[in-house]
């Protein structure tokens, strides 16, 4: 056991931060943190097109991608202190979907040709991907889903409506859990494929979450026709890829590196906070409480580390990732929430667009982005399986209960 | 010991009941939201015909005479109803001031025009740098002829936008944070020096920033005593902290509810979502939660009702205290079992848990009345 950077992880650390200091510098990092726009999808504006040109350029966009296809050969230090100091100024990354989901699914189980085809234009993102999972009658139940595709030649037509799709209004394309077979077991059955949202038959109705905020939808699949040799792996064996891809996407949405910026952040705001002529940060409750969360942050981390340690050894995350699901997300919320309360009234206003960019905001800048994410966070307990589910998975595979 | 209602209370609260239930569903909200002054002057003219704006004032003054408890009966069911219309900053807020602090004169300028419906006000108390303590004033009233000027910075006052009237606090005397010196005035909408930058809020209200520069108000502007605000201040909040947390009690009624029934719809695995023991005692804990911040808002407006003190403050914090925590807890999980539809904008479960998180910072939030309750 050890924790303690060597000479060459120091090295490494500040070539890092001199990377990140020149791509993304400091102004641009707060005007984006402070922007009241929540941004669902990215990769758009100048600057974030200039991270992802440069990561490329450098050879930086997908460390955890196999080497032939652009990934790096950093060992887990390297890789672990990537994370902290890109969590840690804000850098934008990867649409996830694409580079941190779909990727693993493709380098590992797709053919020659679907990886020459996508993965160069995920990791340059120039291709956006959006999951078609859930559905009106499938969410915890996933397995339980009803969108059927049919093959009639070298082709499959699709039809059923998939709910809760992120992104699905900017996405170019769509990985999708489809029923191919009428299985005993729901488990199978069910393929995985690639589909063009420019297809016809695809239709994307927005669904607003709280807030007004426009990042999920309804995408209705009629008739829809896809090649054959969109097909991933096997067909009636999407289950197996699906089931790999959502411990990735668990270990992603603890967002550990994330919320510990976010609670920097709320010490900082709680220190610029007046209360009895002091400030917040002075009064000994609120302080315990944030204090209390940092700890819990530590214990998380610290779990997460040997997570990835074990995943550095060769294989995927278990079935334990679970826990940095429902950690995570519940000290992120708390984060969240927390901040909120230390705004104290100003947590209230909730300005049109339009008022910001003529008049400023109103308190504090951090407030609309808090709320955003504030009111956006509530879904992390949900979403990837929700933190009821992910409990069931610990007691049956874990505790073998 | 009783907590039955008396006849006219239940009179009160049927009538309440039925406008929530026929004329207030969740559509019509949401239009009345979307309008300019984000809600409705003709909802607003049927609270003043069925008397509810009419409510804690006295029957001298044109009111009914009720008391906390009435209060509480129309913010229960507000909250159920998640009413937008501004009764807590007109009614309870503003005209609260002028029901505890105004002359004949003041009263009769302003209390028949509130119980009719034809004047709406609000209480600019808070500042930017206040937080939740009332004596915090930095916004000044230094005398000026016969009258006073004021000039401050008032932060996100509640029902702002369509106030005709403001009650606002202001130092006379006294240092930054000092009970003493703070002196209430009434100040016209539309007084030269007086300007506001009104927002929706993120629960569905309205507010303004209100800005005083130099506003001139005459000797007879000034509500109560010179220099003695505060007492007064403390008073209409805590009524108001009961006014927040019952309409968060009518809210949580509904979350829990909602949530049980949607349990009961919603099949996954094969079953109702119900059928699962971990939602079953979840929703248990939300029905507890519920059932000990509604024994906390009975216990405070009873000892409301029995007199304005120290018991009767303990008994407001305490209860803010049930309520910021039973509230969140059951507006967060009202949103969780709910799963992404708690999510939508279009049910009406994510609406509750704003307010209900919104309510937790009104007035003081958890820590503020924790530090009131053992202090009082």
């Amino acid at each position: 056991m050890d924790l303690a950077l060597t000479d060459a992880d120091l090295a490494f650390q500040a070539e890092v931060r001199e990377f990140i200091a020149t791509y993304w510098p400091e102004d641009v990092r707060r005007a984006r943190a402070t922007s009241s726009r929540f941004e669902e999808s990215r990769g758009h504006s100048p600057e974030v097109r200039r991270w992802i040109d440069a990561l490329n350029e450098r050879g930086w966009a997908v460390p955890n991608w196999p080497q032939q296809w652009g990934g790096t050969d950093w060992n887990p230090t390297q890789k672990y202190i990537w994370d902290k100091e890109t969590a840690k100024a804000e850098c934008p990354q990867l649409s996830a979907f694409g580079a941190r989901m779909l990727a693993p699914v493709l380098y590992t189980w797709g053919t020659e040709a679907q990886q020459n085809e996508f993965l160069p234009k995920i990791r340059e993102e120039r291709m956006i991907w959006c999951q078609g999972y859930s559905e009106p009658g499938a969410g915890s139940d996933l397995a339980g889903l009803a969108t059927r595709a049919v093959r009639e030649g070298d082709e499959y037509v699709v039809n059923g409506t998939k709910l809760w799709t992120s992104g699905a209004h900017v996405a170019d394309w769509m990985f999708c859990l489809v029923r191919t077979e009428s299985g005993a077991k729901k488990q199978e059955g069910i393929s995985f494929v690639l589909i063009d949202m420019k297809t016809p038959g695809i239709t994307v109705n927005p669904v607003y979450i709280l807030g007004g905020i426009h990042s999920v939808n309804e995408v209705e699949l009629k008739d829809v026709r896809v090649p054959v040799e969109n097909l991933v792996g096997e067909e009636n064996k999407g289950w197996t890829y699906a089931k790999g891809l959502l411990t990735h996407e668990r270990t992603g949405i603890a967002g550990v590196a994330r919320s510990e910026v976010q609670l920097a952040r709320l010490k900082r705001i709680a220190q610029e906070t007046g209360m009895d002529g002091g400030t917040l940060w002075d009064d000994p409750a609120f302080r315990t409480r944030v204090t209390e969360l940092e700890v819990d942050l530590e214990a998380l981390s610290v779990t997460e580390l040997r997570v990835l340690a074990q995943v550095a050894q060769g294989g995927a995350p278990g079935p334990e990732s679970s826990i940095l699901k429902i950690r995570g997300t519940e000290i992120g919320q708390a984060i969240a929430m927390m901040t909120i309360e230390a705004f104290g009234y100003y947590g209230m206003p909730y300005p049109e667009q339009t008022l910001i960019d003529n008049e400023g905001p109103i308190g504090n800048p951090y407030v609309m982005p808090t709320m955003k994410g504030m009111l956006y966070g509530r879904a992390s307990s949900i979403f990837g399986g929700s933190n009821e589910i992910q409990k069931n998975i610990i007691s049956k595979a874990v505790l073998g209960l | 010991m009783d907590f039955s209602l008396s006849e006219e209370q239940t009179l009160l609260k049927d009538s309440l009941e039925r406008f929530i239930q026929n004329d207030y569903d969740f559509d019509t909200r949401r239009k009345v939201m979307a309008g300019e002054e984000g809600f409705s002057r003709e909802n607003w003219k049927q609270f003043a015909e069925l008397g509810w704006l009419a409510v804690p004032f006295a029957e001298e003054d044109g009111g009914i005479g009720g008391g906390a408890i009435e209060l509480m009966i129309v913010m229960e069911q507000l909250g159920r109803g998640l009413v937008v219309e501004p009764y807590l900053a007109t009614v309870i807020l503003a005209g609260g001031a002028l029901k505890y602090a105004g002359n004949e004169a003041q009263k009769g300028a302003y209390l028949g025009a509130i119980i009719e419906g034809s004047k709406m006000g609000a209480l600019a108390f808070a500042e930017p740098q206040s937080r939740f303590k009332l004596a915090d004033v930095a916004t000044t009233a230094t005398a000026d002829g016969d009258g006073y000027a004021l000039s401050g910075h008032k932060a996100v006052v509640l029902g702002g936008p369509s106030a005709d009237f403001f009650v606002v606090s202001a130092r006379t005397s006294g240092g930054p944070r000092d009970a003493d010196g703070i002196t209430l005035f009434l100040v016209d909408g539309d007084a030269a020096g007086l300007s506001r930058r009104d927002y929706p809020t993120v629960d569905g209200l309205r507010a303004s920033e209100v800005t005083l520069d130099g506003v001139k108000v005459g000797a007879d502007a000034v509500l109560g005593t010179v220099g003695g605000g505060h007492a007064v201040l403390e008073q209409v909040i805590d009524e108001a902290t009961l006014a927040v947390g019952a309409e968060a009690v009518g809210g949580m009624e509904v979350c829990y509810k909602d949530t049980v029934e949607y349990s009961k719809q919603r099949v996954q695995f094969g079953q109702p979502i119900g059928k699962f023991q971990v939602l079953q005692h979840r929703m248990v804990d939300m029905f507890m939660e519920y059932e000990q911040a509604k024994s906390m808002m009975y216990l405070a407006a009873m000892r409301l009702d029995e007199g304005y003190g120290a018991v009767a403050k303990k008994a407001v914090s305490g209860f803010k205290v049930q309520v910021g925590k039973s509230g969140r807890f059951v507006g967060q999980q009202a949103v969780q079992l709910h799963g992404g539809m708690g999510m939508t904008e279009e049910l009406n479960i994510g609406h509750y848990f704003k307010r209900l998180t919104m309510i937790d910072t009104t007035f003081g939030n958890v820590d503020f009345h924790l530090k009131r309750y053992g202090a009082v």
